[in-house]
């Protein structure tokens, strides 16, 4: 009898399941490709070289995110700034700028090192090549554009956001000081303009409304 | 035999091999959906709308594939095992009545490939027969996991084939009852449940012989090969057991010879318990057409409602070890098989003749 019990309790888990699935409220996977989804704010997608707001480059060439790098995927050379017309505020820029996003871990600790928040994480995530040579980012990839945007290997596929690639900076992100009640409203980050200026920290309520669509 | 009988048998076999071909091409894309509806996900949807040409699309990938032989096989037995598994499969179906008879051109035409008067001794020969394809596929395959995998088969068919032959027993003895004399033939069978007990509980076996039910049902899905009772293909301990050495179209049709045995065991199940293909078919209200086809829909409601609990099976239950699988088999469904054969006789003695003292 304690046999068939437990095969009638485990029949119930798997048909309710199957019930609640079959009336949509609980479905775990989506059609990808077709059906994208809001990745969470502090996701480790690939990397972005930000501008400051008048076009300037952020990145000065310093090589610290080289040698912070626990995957030895970065390569930086730095180079003198031409006077008259210099490519970023300070001294040098980053002349060569070079990810190999095959052996890149995603540990976001390039973007803890940079002074000068130059590179950031995104929330693209699709890199797909069919030669490892595709696979090195160069300054070409990484680079913003003049008006925030960042360049795409796959440029007119649907799943690219500009709102998302503009907000997402998972690094910047995880370190703010989110749910401190003290900088509520605050906005952070204002003595470095990015590519678009950051919002205000989020109250408790607006963090908890924005985190139950995910959850249902 | 004229030509226009053998055309009439001819036509009956196709109609039985067609409608196996579709079923199996529905049932595997069914289970996956079923299953995946159990793990709250998607399942196949990108080969057509919601994905339901799936099993076409593996079929065909499978029929260009490579079928590569070892080099220790024993080839005539290897090559043999595939088709006896596919074989007896299909002629299981073949006793199945899923429809009421139509009349064509002074034809009559029984929706069944044959009706003979053992219909039930033939399918327990056939399910017996299906344990030959997966014993030689293991040997032969001159590799050790096929092997532990058809000697598994062995001991497994035989512990609940016993039970299940137990079961349907019972079955037959009640339909004795039913009508004059005993009978083994599936459409006698069928016609034995039509009607209803006090004009509402329809006159099929399951009520009176539920225990029956239950043992075969279990037996029929450790005679398939079935999780929970899936120990001769167990991917995570044996790779797939018998069906390891196999690949492309060889092993497409064991592939084949497991759906359409599942379909068709869960037919036999609906035939002998559940009233066949009877059912309200509102003769005179509905288009005579309708109320023809009516109790194809009726057998393949209640066939499909099988299958149904054979998925839901597999997605719920672990494997069980094999000391369990044997002690099930031996020490609770053959004694309780008995044991019923023993108490529905006697009620059955009781109900004809009155009491002993009586």
């Amino acid at each position: 009898m304690g046999l068939i019990t437990e095969l009638l309790k485990g029949l119930r888990v798997t048909g309710g399941t199957m019930l609640r699935t079959i009336t949509g409220r609980e479905m775990v996977t989506t059609e990808y490709p077709h059906e994208k989804r809001q990745k969470p704010q502090r996701f480790h997608g690939r990397h972005v070289l930000n501008r400051y707001p008048d076009g300037m480059e952020k990145c000065i060439g310093c090589e610290l995110c080289a040698g912070a790098c626990p995957a030895d995927c970065i390569y930086v050379r730095g180079m003198d700034n031409d006077p008259d017309d210099p490519v970023s505020p300070g001294e040098r820029y980053g002349y060569v700028y070079e990810i190999n996003m095959l052996r890149c871990i995603f540990c976001g600790l390039c973007v803890e090192a940079c002074p000068t928040e130059a590179i950031t994480m995104t929330h693209l995530f699709e890199f797909s090549t069919t030669n490892r040579a595709d696979a090195i980012y160069t300054r070409d990839e990484l680079l913003m554009d003049r008006d925030g945007n960042v360049p795409h290997m796959f440029e007119d596929d649907p799943m690219i956001d500009p709102e998302e690639l503009l907000t997402a900076d998972g690094w910047v992100r995880a370190t703010a000081p989110s749910g401190n009640a003290s900088y509520e409203g605050v906005q952070m980050w204002q003595g470095t303009p990015g590519p678009a200026s950051w919002s205000p920290e989020p109250t408790q309520d607006e963090i908890d409304a924005r985190a139950e669509p995910e959850d249902g | 035999m004229n030509w226009a009988e053998a055309g009439v048998v001819l036509l009956r076999v196709i109609m039985v091999f067609a409608l196996l071909l579709v079923a199996t091409v529905i049932n595997v894309w069914a289970e996956r959906k079923v299953v995946a509806d159990m793990q709250s996900r998607l399942g196949p949807m990108r080969a057509g709308p919601w994905g339901i040409l799936q099993t076409v699309a593996d079929g065909l990938k499978l029929f260009f594939k490579e079928s590569v032989t070892p080099r220790k096989a024993e080839l005539g037995a290897y090559m043999l095992a595939p088709f006896l598994a596919v074989i007896p499969a299909f002629l299981i179906f073949m006793m199945i009545p899923f429809g009421v008879p139509f009349t064509i051109g002074g034809y009559e035409v029984a929706l069944q490939g044959a009706d003979l008067n053992i219909g039930l001794l033939f399918i327990l020969a056939m399910s017996s027969m299906a344990v030959y394809a997966v014993v030689l596929a293991g040997w032969s395959s001159g590799s050790k996991y096929p092997l532990i995998g058809g000697i598994r088969a062995t001991a497994q068919a035989i512990s609940y084939e016993a039970a299940m032959g137990l079961a349907m027993i019972a079955v037959v003895m009640f339909t004795a009852t039913q009508g004059e004399g005993g009978t083994l033939s599936l459409a006698e069978i069928v016609a034995r449940q039509d009607g209803s007990w006090a004009g509402i509980v329809p006159r099929w076996n399951v009520f009176p012989q539920v225990v029956a039910f239950v043992i075969f049902m279990i037996a029929v899905v450790a005679e398939t090969n079935r999780a929970p009772f899936d120990l001769v293909e167990a991917e995570q301990e044996i790779v797939g057991g018998y069906h390891t050495e196999y690949s492309g179209m060889r092993f497409a049709m064991f592939f084949l010879a497991e759906y359409v045995n599942i379909f068709s065991m869960s037919a036999v199940a609906a035939t002998l318990f559940l009233g066949g293909w009877n059912g309200p078919t509102w003769e005179g209200t509905l288009p005579a057409v309708l109320s023809a086809i009516l109790p194809t829909v009726w057998f393949l409601l209640k066939t499909y409602f099988i299958v149904f609990i054979f998925f839901w099976l597999r997605a719920t239950l672990p494997r069980l070890r094999y000391d369990q699988l044997m002690s099930l088999g031996w020490k609770r469904l053959i004694p309780a098989a008995l044991t019923w054969i023993v108490v529905s006789s006697i009620a059955i003695g009781v109900r004809q003749f009155g009491l002993p003292w009586g």
